[in-house]
Parts: C-alpha cells; sequence; structure tokens
C-alpha cells in the first residue's frame, strides 16, 4: 500500500474513497438527493428494468448527479414496464412507464436537471410507492 | 470497474450478532449473490455494531436502507432473491413496531433510532471496520491531518478544552484539561493510554467502537500525542474482548501501511505507534492507577494519587489515560470544531453519551443521545419501554459505582452533575432497567456481589467492607435483619466510601444508599414484615395450601422433591415449611388452584 | 528548601515539602496510628500502601479521609485526627479487619507482640459490630517459617521485604477482593519455592501470620530426657538482643546472663558458637589466601572473588538464584555447622557418648538456621550435626517459662573445649564482621606479621553496599560488603558481568546481618534497637583480650588433636560443603 504524504494527499484520496461509500452515505438522507426508485418485478426485468436501473446508475454517476437509485418490487403498472419513480428533493414523486435507456437520459437530462416534466407520466395517487 | 455497484448489504459483526451466526448469514449472502450472477450488482460487508442488539443478527441494504432483524443464515436465499434480484422487501424479516403493530422497513423510522445522534458511533454499522480506506471515507484522519499541519499542540488542546468534553469513562473529568495537564508535564518521553478495560455489568460500550470503528481511536491517540508530546500511545484492552483485539491489530497494520501511524506521520515528522496490552479482566483495572501498574507488569491494584498519571504515570512518566469513547469524540471536534460540538448537549455536558441498555426494556442495544436526553425518552422511547407491559420500576445507572433511580427522576435530564444529585452517576454508560418484578435488596446485593468479587483487596474497608455489606444484605433477603442491620448497612457504607483507597471501594456503596433512599419501603418489607413485596427473595416466600380449594388428590405430596408435604387422600394437604425447599413444585402440579404464595 | 505551614490539631506545624501528614503529625508528637505502614530508617526501607485506612485522618476540604501516611502536606492545610468522623471511621476499619481475623489471641504464637492487638486495645474496641465469613486457607509450615494467612491482614510489609528489599520474590499479593492474602505464586509451599528462609517477613509482620517454626516444646522434652546429653551453642548476636526481651535497654549484652540461663534450663554443656566461628576463619582465611595465592601465581582459572558461606539464606540464595556461580562461595560450612561436626565427632568422643544420644541445639539469631541443620548434607546416617535451632524469641520464652528471673542472674562463663573464642567471632554477628574476622586472620598469616591495628573501621557500618581496601603488606585487598539479598543481587550481577573487582565479599541475607536476623527479638520498626545491638557487638569485641581467630588456645588445639591443620582432608570432610544447582528445584503442589 502506498503512503499517504501529506494533508493534501489524504484530502485527494478520501474525494476519491467517497465514492465507493456514496451508495451508503445517501441512504442516511435520501431526501437531499434525487430518489430513483425501479420496478424490478419479473414482469420489469423481462422488459428490461435491470438495463436501465444500470443505465441510469452510471450515467448520473458520470453526469455528477447526487442520486439514490433503488429497486423496488411490481409497482403496478406492467402495462408500462419498465417503470421508474422519480422524486426531486422536496417535490411529489412522479412515475415514468416505457421507460428505455432512451428515455432514461431524457429524463435525466430535462426532468431530474431541469424538472422539466417529459412524456411517458403515469398518474398516480398516493405518495410513494412502498411504504 | 465493470460494472457498478447499486447495493450494499451491511451484516453486523458486531461480538453479539457474530454469537448468532452473522458470519454464516454473510457467507451465505456472498454465496447467493454468486449464485445468481449479482456479485458485481451487490456486495456483502461486515460492519460494527448497529446498536440494535434486542433484534440481531441484524442485515442492512443500503441505498433503500432496509433494516432487517433476527436474520439466519437461512434467510440469505430469500433475501437475495427478493429484495437483491428483485427489489421486494422480505417481510418478515422487518422489524416489527410493538406498539403500532406494524412492520417499520427504514431504520430512520424506527424509534429505536429516531432521537440518537451518532458522534462516537457514528461509524458503527456503518463502514467496514476491517477497511482503512472506509474509514477515510468518512473524514478518516483528516482530524489527524489537520493537527499535524495546521495547528499547534496548544491550539488543538484548547480546541478540545472549548469543546467541553468531559471523560465518558465516569469520572467525567475535562478531557482538554487533563491534555493539558500532560502537555506541561517535563519529561523525555510521554504516553498516551486508552483505557478500554470495559468492566461494568452489562456494558459494551467500549467494546463496540473498537470493533465496529477502531481507526476512529487510533486517530484520536495519535491527536493527543501530538498535542502532550507523546510518540508511544498503549492501548489496554481486556483479553476477553478477542475480536476487538483482531479488529484493532487490524486498523493499526493499516494506520502503519498507510504512514498514518509510525515514524513521519503524513511526512509532518511527527512519530506516533500504538500498541496493545492486555488485561485479563479485572474490574479495578478500569481505574487508570490500577491499569498502569497491570500494563508494567505489576498487581493490578490501585496506588494513592497524587502523584496522578498526567505527572508520574506508565513506567514512571506522564501519561495521559482516556477511555475509548472519549477518544472516539475527538476526531469529529477537530473536524467539526469545538462549537458545533458545544452545541450538543447542555450547559454542563457536552454532545453525547453512549449507554448500553439493558434490564427489562423492550430494546436491548446500544444507543447513543445527546446529553440532556430524559431518561423518559431513553427508556420510553428509544428503549421502547418496559418489557411485556410490566411497571416500570428502577434505573440503574453508573454500574457498580451508581446508584437507582425511579419513577421520580425520569424526567431528569441525563447529564454527568444531575445524575450524581440525583444520588447515582454517568459512569461509563451502562444503564439496567427493573420493574416491578426486581427486587430492590436483591438488586443492591448483586452489585456488591459484584464488588467483593472485583475488589483487588487491597484495602481493608473495600476488601472486608464490601463483604460484611453483602452479608447483611443477605440476612435482609432472607429475612433475618433487624432495624439495627439496616442502621449498620448505612454506618459501614458511609465508611467504606469515606475511607477506600480508590474510585471503586468509594463508590461501592451507592447501590445500597440508593436503594436504601429510594426504596426505603421495600427494606422495611424484608425487615419488619419478613416479606419480599417483589417475590424475588425466596426465603421470605411461604408455599401453602388453601384448605377451602384442596381435594387431597396428593399430587402436590408425590411430586414434592423434599417430601415435605403431608395429607391423606382427600384431606387436606400441609407444607411443612422448615422442609420445604421453595421449588414450586406443589404449584404447578395442583390442579385445583389450591396451593398459593405468602 | 521548600517549607510548609499547616495546621494539624489546631497545632501549627512547619514542615519540608514532601512531609506526609504522618511524619508532620509526629514532629509535634501527634502520633496517629498506623497499622501497614512500615518505615525501616536508616534502611531505606518504607512501605505505605495506604491499605489498611487505619491512619487516616480529616482534611478541611477534601472530600474523603486521607490516609495520613501517604497524603504530602500542602500549604495551608488543615488537618483533624482525631474528629468524630476519623474516630469512627478508624474505629470501624479496625473492627472490619478483625472481623476477618482468627479470635485466637490467646494462643497465637505472636500475642504480646501483635500490632494488630495493640491496635485493638489503643481504639478501645470492646465488639466486633461486623460478623460473617472469615477467611480461610491453608496452613504452610516450611523448615523455617509458618505461614498461618488466616491472620493476613494484607499489610503487605512482608511483600516489601521478600520483593524488594531481598528481590527474592516469593510473596507477593494473590486473589482478588475477598480472597486477596499474601503467598506464594500459585499457593505452592513454601518449601516449594525459593523462599531463602531469611525470616525479615516474620519480623516485620505485625500478626501473627508469619512465624517462626517453634522448637521449645522438642527442646524441653529433650532436656528432661535422661538418656540424652543436651549441649547447646549461641550465636553472637544473641546475646547483643536477649536483654530485650526481659526490658533491658537495646544493645546491653547479656553474655554472662544467658549462659547462666541455659545452664538453669538444663543442658549439659553450654557452648559458643563463637568457637566455631573463629574456626570458620581459620578455615576461611586459609581458603581465601589459598586461592588468593594461586591466582597471583599466574592461575587465571580459580575464582574469585570469594563469598562468603555463613548465611544460610544466603547460600539458598545463590542456589536458586546464581547456580552457575556456585564455585564461587567458600566452602567452609556456616559457624553453626562446623559446630555441629565438631560436637558430635570430637567432643561425642571426648566425652564417649554416642552421636545418636548427643542432642546439639543452637540458639540463633535466625530462622534460616532451622533450615540449615535440616539439610541432608548436615547428617550423618540421618543424623544431624546439628539436632535443631531455636530463636533468641523462643530462648526468651523458654527462660519465661522456666520461671528465671533472667535480670537477677550471675554472669558465667562456657564450657570447655567448645567455648573459648576470640573478638573476631563475636563480630560475625553483624554486617562486616566475618570478613572484618577474616582479614585479622589472613592478614597475618600471609604476611607473617602482627596486625598493627586490629579494628577496621572502613569495613564498619550499616550501608547496604560498603567496600575497602586493605593493603596486606603490599599487596591491596579488595573486599566488599553486602546485607540484604537485595544488594548480594546487585554485587553478584557485577560478578557476572564481569565488573567486580572485588578479592572478598561478605554477604548477609538480613539488613545489619545477624543483628537484624529473623529469629531476633521483634523492632517494630525501630531501627535505632539494630543500631544498639551492632554498637554492643563491637565492644565486646574491644573488650576482649583475644581478638584474632588463629590465637584462639581452643581452635589451635582443635586442630593439634583432631583436624590436622586447616583445609586438611578431615577438615574438608567435616568442616566444608558443597552447593546444589535448585533452579530447577521449584515446583507447584
Amino acid at each position: 500500500m502506498e503512503k499517504i504524504k501529506s494533508l493534501a494527499d489524504l484530502r485527494a484520496r478520501k474525494d476519491e474513497l467517497q465514492k465507493k461509500l456514496n451508495l451508503r452515505e445517501r441512504s442516511d438522507n435520501p431526501e437531499k438527493y434525487v430518489q430513483i426508485k425501479a420496478g424490478m418485478a419479473t414482469s420489469g426485468i423481462a422488459s428490461g428494468a435491470k438495463q436501465v436501473m444500470d443505465y441510469l446508475i452510471e450515467e448520473l454517476d458520470k453526469r455528477g448527479i447526487d442520486a439514490v437509485v433503488t429497486q423496488t418490487g411490481d409497482m403496478g403498472y406492467c402495462y408500462a414496464e419498465p417503470t421508474i419513480e422519480v422524486k426531486r428533493p422536496g417535490e411529489d414523486p412522479i412515475v415514468f412507464g416505457y421507460v428505455n435507456t432512451k428515455k432514461a437520459d431524457e429524463i435525466i437530462e430535462k426532468y431530474i436537471k431541469n424538472g422539466e416534466l417529459v412524456e411517458g407520466i403515469i398518474p398516480v395517487n398516493y405518495e410513494s410507492i412502498d411504504e | 470497474m465493470a460494472q457498478q455497484l447499486k447495493m450494499h448489504l451491511l451484516v453486523c459483526g458486531g461480538t453479539g450478532c457474530r454469537a448468532s451466526e452473522s458470519e454464516a448469514i454473510q457467507t451465505n449472502l456472498e454465496r447467493e449473490l454468486k449464485v445468481h450472477g449479482l456479485e458485481n450488482e451487490a456486495k456483502v460487508v461486515t460492519t460494527g455494531c448497529f446498536g440494535f442488539c434486542e433484534k440481531g443478527p441484524i442485515v442492512k441494504i443500503h441505498p433503500d436502507n432496509t433494516f432487517y432483524v433476527q436474520v439466519k443464515p437461512s434467510d440469505a436465499k430469500e433475501i437475495v432473491e427478493e429484495h437483491v434480484l428483485k427489489g421486494r422487501k422480505v417481510e418478515r424479516l422487518l422489524y416489527s413496531d410493538p406498539a403500532k403493530k406494524e412492520h417499520v422497513a427504514d431504520s430512520r423510522h424506527m424509534g429505536f433510532y429516531r432521537k440518537q445522534i451518532r458522534i462516537a458511533l457514528r461509524n458503527c454499522g456503518f463502514i467496514n471496520p476491517e477497511n482503512i480506506d472506509e474509514y477515510i471515507a468518512r473524514d478518516g484522519y483528516q482530524a489527524l491531518g489537520k493537527v499535524l499541519t495546521e495547528l499547534s499542540p496548544a491550539q488543538t488542546i484548547e480546541i478540545i478544552k472549548k469543546s467541553g468534553l468531559r471523560g465518558r469513562g465516569g469520572g467525567g473529568f475535562p478531557t482538554g484539561l487533563k491534555w493539558e495537564i500532560t502537555s506541561k508535564s517535563v519529561a523525555d518521553q510521554k504516553y498516551v493510554v486508552c483505557n478500554a478495560d470495559e468492566g461494568d455489568p452489562g456494558a459494551f460500550m467500549d467494546r463496540s467502537i473498537l470493533e465496529g470503528d477502531p481507526h476512529a481511536v487510533l486517530e484520536a491517540m495519535a491527536i493527543c500525542g501530538h498535542s502532550i508530546g507523546a510518540t508511544k500511545g498503549l492501548i489496554y484492552i481486556r483479553a476477553e474482548y478477542p475480536l476487538a483485539i483482531k479488529r484493532l491489530k487490524i486498523a493499526i497494520d493499516q494506520a502503519r501501511n498507510y504512514g498514518l501511524l509510525g515514524n513521519n506521520i503524513l511526512e509532518t515528522g511527527f512519530d506516533f505507534d500504538v500498541e496493545l496490552r492486555y488485561g485479563a479482566g479485572a474490574f479495578v483495572c478500569g481505574e487508570e492507577t490500577a491499569l498502569i501498574h497491570s500494563m508494567e507488569g505489576s498487581r493490578g491494584e490501585p496506588t494513592f494519587k497524587p502523584p496522578f498519571p498526567s505527572v508520574e504515570g506508565y513506567l514512571g512518566k506522564p501519561t495521559n489515560v482516556n477511555n475509548v469513547e472519549t477518544f472516539a469524540n475527538i476526531p469529529p471536534i477537530i473536524n467539526k470544531g469545538a462549537e458545533w460540538f458545544a452545541s450538543i448537549g447542555t450547559e454542563r455536558s457536552k454532545g453525547t453519551k453512549v449507554f448500553a441498555l439493558a434490564g427489562k426494556i423492550n430494546n436491548v442495544g446500544l444507543i447513543e443521545v445527546p446529553m440532556g436526553t430524559t431518561l423518559r425518552e431513553v427508556i420510553f422511547e428509544i428503549g421502547g419501554g418496559i418489557k411485556d407491559g410490566k411497571k416500570f420500576k428502577a434505573v440503574q445507572t453508573g454500574g457498580p459505582s451508581g446508584g437507582c433511580l425511579t419513577e421520580k427522576h425520569l424526567d431528569t435530564p441525563i447529564e454527568y452533575d444531575t445524575l450524581i444529585a440525583a444520588g447515582s452517576m454517568m459512569g461509563s454508560g451502562g444503564m439496567i432497567v427493573m420493574d416491578e418484578d426486581d427486587c430492590m435488596v436483591s438488586v443492591a446485593k448483586f452489585y456488591l456481589d459484584f464488588t467483593v468479587e472485583e475488589s483487588c483487596g487491597k484495602c481493608s474497608p473495600c476488601r472486608i467492607g464490601n463483604k460484611r455489606l453483602y452479608e447483611m444484605l443477605e440476612t435482609v433477603t432472607r429475612g433475618e435483619a433487624t432495624m439495627e442491620t439496616l442502621q449498620k448497612l448505612r454506618l459501614l457504607s458511609n465508611v467504606i466510601k469515606d475511607t477506600s483507597l480508590c474510585g471503586l471501594g468509594q463508590t461501592s456503596p451507592n447501590p445500597v444508599l440508593s436503594t436504601m433512599d429510594n426504596f426505603w419501603d421495600e427494606y422495611l418489607a424484608h425487615v419488619e414484615d419478613k416479606k419480599c413485596p417483589a417475590g424475588v427473595c425466596k426465603s421470605l416466600m411461604r408455599y401453602v395450601v388453601i384448605p377451602e380449594n384442596c381435594v387431597g388428590c396428593t399430587a402436590c405430596a408425590r411430586n414434592c422433591p423434599v417430601n415435605c408435604i403431608t395429607g391423606e387422600r382427600k384431606q387436606v394437604h400441609y407444607i411443612d415449611q422448615s422442609a420445604c425447599i421453595k421449588c414450586g413444585t406443589c404449584l404447578e402440579k395442583c390442579k385445583f388452584n389450591a396451593i398459593e404464595i405468602v | 528548601m521548600d517549607m510548609i505551614k499547616l495546621i494539624i490539631d489546631k497545632k501549627p506545624v512547619e514542615v519540608e515539602k514532601g512531609t506526609t501528614i504522618l511524619q508532620a503529625a509526629d514532629k509535634i508528637g501527634i502520633k496517629i496510628p498506623t497499622l501497614c505502614y512500615l518505615n525501616l530508617g536508616g534502611f531505606n526501607i518504607e512501605n505505605k500502601p495506604g491499605g489498611c485506612r487505619v491512619c487516616v485522618v480529616e482534611v478541611e476540604g477534601r472530600r474523603n479521609l486521607a490516609p495520613a501516611c501517604a497524603t504530602d502536606c500542602t500549604e495551608g492545610m488543615v488537618v483533624n485526627t482525631h474528629s468524630i468522623r476519623v474516630l469512627n471511621a478508624r474505629k470501624t476499619v479496625v473492627q472490619l479487619i478483625l472481623s476477618d481475623h482468627p479470635f485466637d489471641c490467646l494462643v497465637c504464637a505472636k500475642s504480646g507482640n501483635c500490632e494488630l492487638q495493640d491496635l485493638a486495645h489503643k481504639l478501645g474496641i470492646r465488639e466486633i459490630p461486623f460478623q460473617g465469613e472469615q477467611s480461610t486457607y491453608r496452613k504452610d509450615t516450611s523448615p523455617s517459617i509458618i505461614r498461618d494467612v488466616d491472620k493476613c491482614i494484607m499489610c503487605r510489609r512482608c511483600e516489601v521485604m521478600c520483593n524488594e528489599v531481598q528481590t527474592v520474590g516469593v510473596l507477593s499479593a494473590i486473589n482478588r477482593g475477598f480472597q486477596a492474602v499474601v503467598a506464594p505464586a500459585f499457593e505452592m509451599n513454601l518449601d516449594h519455592s525459593v523462599c531463602t528462609y531469611c525470616g525479615q517477613c516474620v519480623n516485620v509482620c505485625p500478626t501473627g501470620a508469619l512465624t517462626e517454626v517453634d522448637h521449645t516444646n522438642q527442646l524441653i522434652n529433650d532436656l528432661a530426657d535422661p538418656e540424652k546429653v543436651v549441649i547447646v551453642q549461641t550465636a553472637p548476636a544473641v546475646r547483643a538482643a536477649l536483654g530485650e526481651e526481659f526490658g533491658m535497654k537495646p544493645g546491653t549484652l547479656v553474655t554472662g546472663k544467658m549462659a547462666s540461663a541455659l545452664r538453669e534450663l538444663g543442658f549439659d554443656y553450654i557452648f559458643d558458637t563463637d568457637f566455631a566461628a573463629d574456626l570458620t576463619i581459620m578455615e576461611e582465611g586459609t581458603e581465601l589466601l589459598d586461592r588468593l595465592t594461586t591466582y597471583l601465581n599466574g592461575d587465571k582459572t580459580v575464582k574469585l572473588p570469594i563469598l562468603t558461606s555463613c548465611c544460610p539464606a544466603w547460600v539458598k540464595f545463590f542456589e536458586h538464584q546464581f547456580p552457575e556461580m556456585k564455585e564461587i562461595p567458600s566452602t567452609a560450612r556456616s559457624p553453626q555447622q562446623m559446630f555441629g561436626a565438631i560436637a558430635k565427632t570430637y567432643f561425642a568422643q571426648k566425652i564417649n557418648v554416642d552421636r545418636k544420644k548427643l542432642v546439639v541445639v543452637s540458639i540463633m539469631p535466625c530462622v534460616a538456621k532451622k533450615y540449615e541443620c535440616s539439610r541432608d548434607e548436615f547428617k550423618v546416617d540421618g543424623n544431624p550435626d546439628v539436632d535443631y535451632s531455636v530463636s533468641t524469641r523462643e530462648l526468651a520464652s523458654l527462660i519465661k517459662r522456666a520461671n528465671i528471673d533472667f535480670m537477677a542472674l550471675p554472669d558465667s562463663g562456657f564450657d570447655s573445649p567448645m567455648g573459648e573464642s576470640s573478638g573476631a567471632a563475636v563480630i560475625f554477628g553483624t554486617t562486616g564482621g566475618v570478613i572484618e574476622a577474616a582479614v585479622r586472620t589472613a592478614y597475618e598469616l600471609h604476611t607473617g606479621k602482627p596486625l598493627p591495628k586490629l579494628d577496621f573501621e572502613e569495613l564498619r557500618g550499616l550501608e547496604g553496599m560498603r567496600s575497602a581496601t586493605i593493603d596486606f603488606d603490599g599487596l591491596p585487598i579488595n573486599i566488599g560488603i553486602a546485607h540484604g539479598l537485595g544488594n548480594a543481587r546487585k554485587l553478584l550481577n557485577e560478578i557476572k558481568e564481569g565488573k567486580s573487582h572485588f578479592h572478598a565479599i561478605e554477604i548477609m541475607a538480613c539488613p545489619g546481618g545477624c543483628i537484624g536476623g529473623g529469629g531476633q527479638p521483634y523492632i517494630h520498626g525501630d531501627t535505632s534497637i539494630l543500631q544498639a545491638r551492632q554498637k554492643a557487638i563491637y565492644n565486646e569485641d574491644a573488650g576482649k583480650t583475644l581478638r584474632k581467630s588463629h590465637e584462639n588456645p581452643d581452635i589451635i588445639r582443635l586442630y593439634e588433636e583432631f583436624l590436622g591443620k586447616p583445609l586438611s582432608h578431615k577438615s574438608h570432610e567435616l568442616l566444608h560443603t558443597h552447593y546444589f544447582d535448585r533452579k530447577k528445584e521449584v515446583f507447584i503442589d
């Protein structure tokens, strides 16, 4: 193992290592971040939810957006799988249907970054999908 | 990295959960992830204690913060297949709120965690204690870096003084002041000693910190070393803490490899290294002079102070002794500032305190609350109230040196001084809750039994006096005591406090005095009425036959192990009290409710 | 020097910084009672663990009571040594100690000399309000010392003597809490340990927890047995201390009264160990010269320095601790054993008595002598050369038992042919004496000239380690002296490391030498008594006309009639011995 040679070195090392713990760090205070829940029941997986979720995790990280991506069970919109729920800090959650990677990209760029609504919103009448 | 992890499965690796096979849970989870090809998507992390020991083993899943309780190794398959693979929580493993009778998935919504603020325990149950990188990721060693490069020793001490941090081992001595005194002692060598000789019955605060966040203690010791001018640190840890020892050893190695311990730390020219010293588990070795003698290879018994260790300690050199929890508070204070720390807690007690909740309480475990939190909040909100809906009777704080507080003290804010004023003390953080089924004389006797056993035997009042106190309490519980016994109990207690050599003896009668003060009626019941109101003292119980109910079935007589029940068939039976051993078999065997305890 | 002013019991006192409350109070005549505290002034031996808590006093402004023995005075301190709080606490503490102490004062060996008994009396304790379990332990009897630790009060004085002063390390506190007690490791028997039987633990024990093995009853039986001829030898240090047991001033010599008392007790012959001490000088002095001459003649294989071997505790010490050096000490037996060997051969022949019917008793200031005479190499067909040894204290007890008015006794002399002795033999009783006696003889034998001055002041004193160079007519002889086994250890380590420049070293196990032996009247911490005894011994030497061993006519005759010359074959057989490696001898039951 390489020795840490200065406080600056230590700080740099910390910034690097911190990323690996983001997943845990953010879950303690998820309301501070964009929360995304991906429907990952059997039907969701069959329709490509897993790829969408992987895409989201990777892209959000690349684009420097602090988000908490969790998976959830069946959302009850099997017709519209894959579905994801997005909750911007301090706002109500919104569920998107028929999400593929292209759609996911659009959601990131428009809704997550700027709060612009995009097509594919499924109307819901409860606060969040679980709890 | 090929694929980014999307889930961390945290498995509690504290001693308690380990005892309930948490290692097998971890192995099984890893195996199941592999079976389902998920090893690149989710990883299993061993952490320190989550504190909620009542319901261990704990598995916590990030990022959705799902808190699984009482997990068995066989549950691993379901957790992976349902939760990891399909995102469906395993309902049956979620914590169920006894009051609301509903599952709580997210630990943040559990009553147990809601009122806690974690400073000393900040990393316990969060990071892998065997991985220094995870500690560094959580600001680890930043405080040391800051102290070494940006602060003078005097400035560091000033921060600690300003923070208001007081010793968490029991005494409550201002930590900054202690550092200052040691820093002013002139010597060619000084030592930083971490007191990890946790000995209060039921207490495991220090063990959990060392098991869950060993680097925090190492970092703090190095900070202390720099402040007082010491290059050597010693951790006195009891040999019964093998897991903590193992994790400390790993942590020391890792810190050395990173250049965070050893020579020329962070290339600042500061040398500091830490070694372990093992204790054999004597309670008295928590007393700092006894601890030092034990480390020197002598019999672990205290010597008269002064000289204080800050002036003349290990090998005759100035030695700063702090307890594990005290050290664990140091890095956050340096990182976030004295003002931040001082803003938590109360006027005279700053920060938080870790308690090991035990006894007749629903949520047995480890908690950290801001100073000033009331006993009621701790017991009824965090602790979830008394087991089986029984009535709260007393709470014992401060271990064998502390006292029993009652209903009327429930709204007392937890602070060093208020607890002393109430007749108890903060101690190192043991908190044992008692309910209506506990006999307070027996409770006092239990603690005396402990001190009689754990006294080093050096000074007469502690060696013999406590034994005599114990024996007098025994006569009370046997119904053989008189009012004179109670008088003698109090007199002797006061002499022991007044004349004993060290803190152990000076406080050992506290459980007797505080129970006498707060539960005098119960003592009177034992002495005057020869009755134990809680029904604990066997000698004061009598099993008698209710003649109206007895049908003479002979079941009791046939089953009595000492043949003390006589009576003809179909006649009322009789229990010979002089021979009865109070085993309760007759009561259990009687089908006609004809036996009662009076 | 920084001075501190304080007030004790309303009286002002000014003391040097670093003075304890106990010392400050003493200065103005306030004797605060103590129990565990021990201060052997002049020997640098102090025990103040602050354990018994008897000396607690009230200090204004302090939360709890302070132990006077361990608390330093501070400026402006206000101390009360007899407030009601203090008196109650002190009494309670002693009552607690008594509650865990056997109530067999009437038959305890320490009765009348027990500091706990005295304290209970002083504090007016008439009842013990705390009844309960008493700690009980196995009684352990060794050849010299009996441990009855039911009576141990954990004062730890013996521990200080055994560990710090003697560096033997047998006795230390074991167990915890109520079970805590001072014992050898693993509670092994003393005779399985490295105990040297020096008896310093016995000397300082405030109670009857450590006492010597008592041979008085056996002696009374032997004296009453018409079949047996019972002879006695008395060691030099006994006569300088025995009087204390009868209320005489320390340092009073009672040689003549003692001889009379022994006669009254019914011994058949009253002899003197001093006679054997002269014999020891003949053998040891010759051995020294022998080794020295060989060495000076170029044979560097010869072992130097030569170490004295009169002290049985010292012998056992090096057998356990330095067995690799067992060739260095003189092979000469101790005076006690030389006496026994001569008595059961030369003297037995003279009076025509079978050695089995001849009972040789020694009166010794020592308890290790009891062990020494039980050693197998000092027996012939199982019959010991010295049958048993009784201490100064035991002799006093015997005299009292026999209704002898010691003070009224006339002086009388020793019997012949083993009663004559020189002043050189007398000084065997103090540290430095053996080597001075040896020098007197060796000098004259070596140089063939009479000594210009007999008193070697440079070898005298009570310093733990001393050295001097004596001019043997042009040949400088370096002499070392150590008393107390801790000091002996230091000298031995120097020899081991090749740093020693001494030709001869005298070692005595007990601080002060035999005058401070483990069998002497208890001094209860008053070391001025040892100084008085030492002075008495040098006075006896000075008062003698015969002051050199080789001029003792009985010794000259013994060589002529029986032994031939020093280091002769017969001498070797009767007067010399060999040592054993006891390093591995220690075992645990």
